[in-house]
């Protein structure tokens, strides 16, 4: 571990709770805690915490945050109300993508949160600052704590914590993709119904000070049983959603509908940076596209793996693999040629340099309704 | 965590233990090994028949989150495969140092063993990590 990485508000939690700790994205993050197939197995039955501080906020308001966000993002701002949020894309002008993220409605017209991959923060808000059209843009990740609370006991849980006091807020009432802003204690909080496991819950920004005590609470309350969830399970929590890691499934060349994020694209909406590149990258057909897929023969997929045919001849490579927690087998995501991408195609894993047969089929891989 | 080293066995760095019946060695991975892996969920071992060499990769074991390459503490031909782990690898988390054995290789060489620990030195190693 460097010792430029920086501590979450949270770390001396992690250590309390005994975290194996790692060095993620120039941060000292919990990976696991008692063991990833039980913190995953609690996120999925009951509910887990997750120390997300680490994640970059950055801020875009006044009268051109509107103007600014529809050039940067390739989401419609502009069908967002007051308290509504939707996932989107920072496009490059090579038609690649700079990150995936979340825009948060605070006011409208007047002040969007945009929630960011730690790992590309600082280049996040270089990009925005730089093809800026005339908003305000702060970068408030210092500010910022944030915890995700998420698990079919969720809203439960959250409804304890936040529905009493001077301004309560009842997350079991908020719809999917909203955002709420209120107090814990004296800390300003805003509760955004999002996450990145599929299931129920929210995540919650809360300032860095009252972010321990917050924390505390979740973990000590009575009613619901939460447990603190590590980074490894949360990565295995998303792979079986089927949804994207920067770095895993998209990056600076990525094609957005290759990544199959066409429904966070809004062309005939307005124009966008990259727009013209992203949309002729679908013309004529996209050469490769994400699949999800099962393994037919023993073996893990992994990260880097090429994707192949029988013969040999390299047709893809696999973005992320893992043996999947919930369904207790192996589960990969790949880039794979067009013609390989339907459900029930056939194809082959390197694995070590052996061809391991595998099966594209419907994703998510696991169906939480 | 107080991890148990069985005295009579040898080690590698690498994590693996090592116990010599004459030319027979037993291989394993070791408790410091397992705690580090965290819930092995796949093994991939060689078949009999098979030569391997000191210090270098003779087979992987997986958990959720990583591959972690397997190093033969002693060159030789392997004679016996633990397959039970194939389909389930269980034990080599509950029980590593017996039951969770790998495989059994004949050994080319007594003199190899000089480049592995006995117990003090290995347990000095992991209470260094």
């Amino acid at each position: 571990m460097s010792n430029t990485s920086q501590k979450t508000p949270l770390f001396d939690e992690h250590v309390k709770l005994g975290a194996r700790i790692v060095d993620f994205a120039g941060w000292m993050m919990p990976v696991q805690y008692e063991g990833l197939k039980e913190e995953h197995a609690h996120t999925r039955n009951e509910v887990g915490l997750f120390d997300v501080s680490h994640m970059g906020e950055i801020r875009v308001n006044g009268p051109k945050a509107v103007e600014s966000l529809q050039w940067l993002t390739t989401n419609d701002v502009t069908t967002l109300e007051k308290g509504q949020a939707h996932y989107s894309l920072l496009p490059n002008a090579q038609g690649g993508l700079v990150d995936d993220i979340f825009v948060y409605c605070i006011e409208k017209n007047a002040d969007y949160l945009v929630c960011v991959n730690a790992s590309n923060k600082d280049k996040d808000f270089k990009w925005m600052t730089e093809n800026n059209k005339g908003a305000d843009i702060t970068d408030e990740s210092n500010i910022w704590g944030q915890i995700a609370i998420q698990g079919p006991k969720a809203l439960e849980l959250c409804d304890a914590v936040f529905a009493d006091g001077p301004s309560p807020i009842k997350v079991s009432e908020m719809g999917r993709n909203q955002i709420k802003v209120g107090k814990f204690k004296n800390h300003t909080i805003m509760i955004a119904t999002t996450g990145y496991t599929g299931e129920k819950g929210c995540e919650v920004f809360i300032d860095t000070e009252g972010t321990p005590a917050l924390w505390q609470a979740l973990l000590a309350n009575p009613s619901v049983k939460a447990k603190a969830i590590g980074l490894g399970a949360r990565d295995s929590l998303r792979t079986e959603m089927k949804f994207s890691l920067y770095g895993h499934e998209i990056d600076d060349t990525t094609n957005p509908y290759e990544a199959t994020l066409g429904w966070a694209i809004k062309p005939n909406a307005k124009d966008f940076l990259g727009k013209d590149v992203i949309l002729k990258g679908k013309e004529g057909g996209l050469k490769r596209k994400l699949v999800g897929f099962k393994m037919l023969e023993r073996g893990i997929p992994r990260q880097g793996y090429e994707i192949k045919k029988e013969n040999g001849e390299k047709i893809g490579v696999v973005t992320s693999g893992t043996h999947s927690p919930t369904l207790d087998e192996p589960i990969g995501i790949a880039y794979v040629e067009t013609s390989f991408s339907t459900e029930g195609s056939n194809f082959f894993v390197d694995i070590r340099g052996k061809l391991v047969k595998a099966c594209v089929v419907k994703t998510p891989f696991v169906n939480k309704g | 965590m107080a991890f148990i080293v069985p005295e009579e066995y040898y080690y590698s760095k690498d994590h693996e233990w090592a116990q010599v019946d004459e030319n027979i060695v037993t291989v394993g991975i070791t408790e410091f090994a397992q705690d580090q892996l965290g819930e092995v969920v796949y093994v991939d071992l060689p078949e009999e028949g098979q030569k391997v060499t000191q210090n270098q990769t003779f087979g992987v074991v997986e958990s959720v989150k990583a591959v972690s390459d397997l190093y033969a503490p002693v060159s030789g031909t392997v004679i016996e495969v633990n397959t039970s782990l194939m389909d389930d690898p269980s034990s080599l988390n509950d029980d590593p140092n017996n039951q969770g054995w790998l495989v059994r290789i004949e050994m080319d060489s007594e003199k190899e063993l000089a480049n592995l620990m006995r117990s003090p030195e290995y347990k000095k190693l992991t209470a260094e990590k």
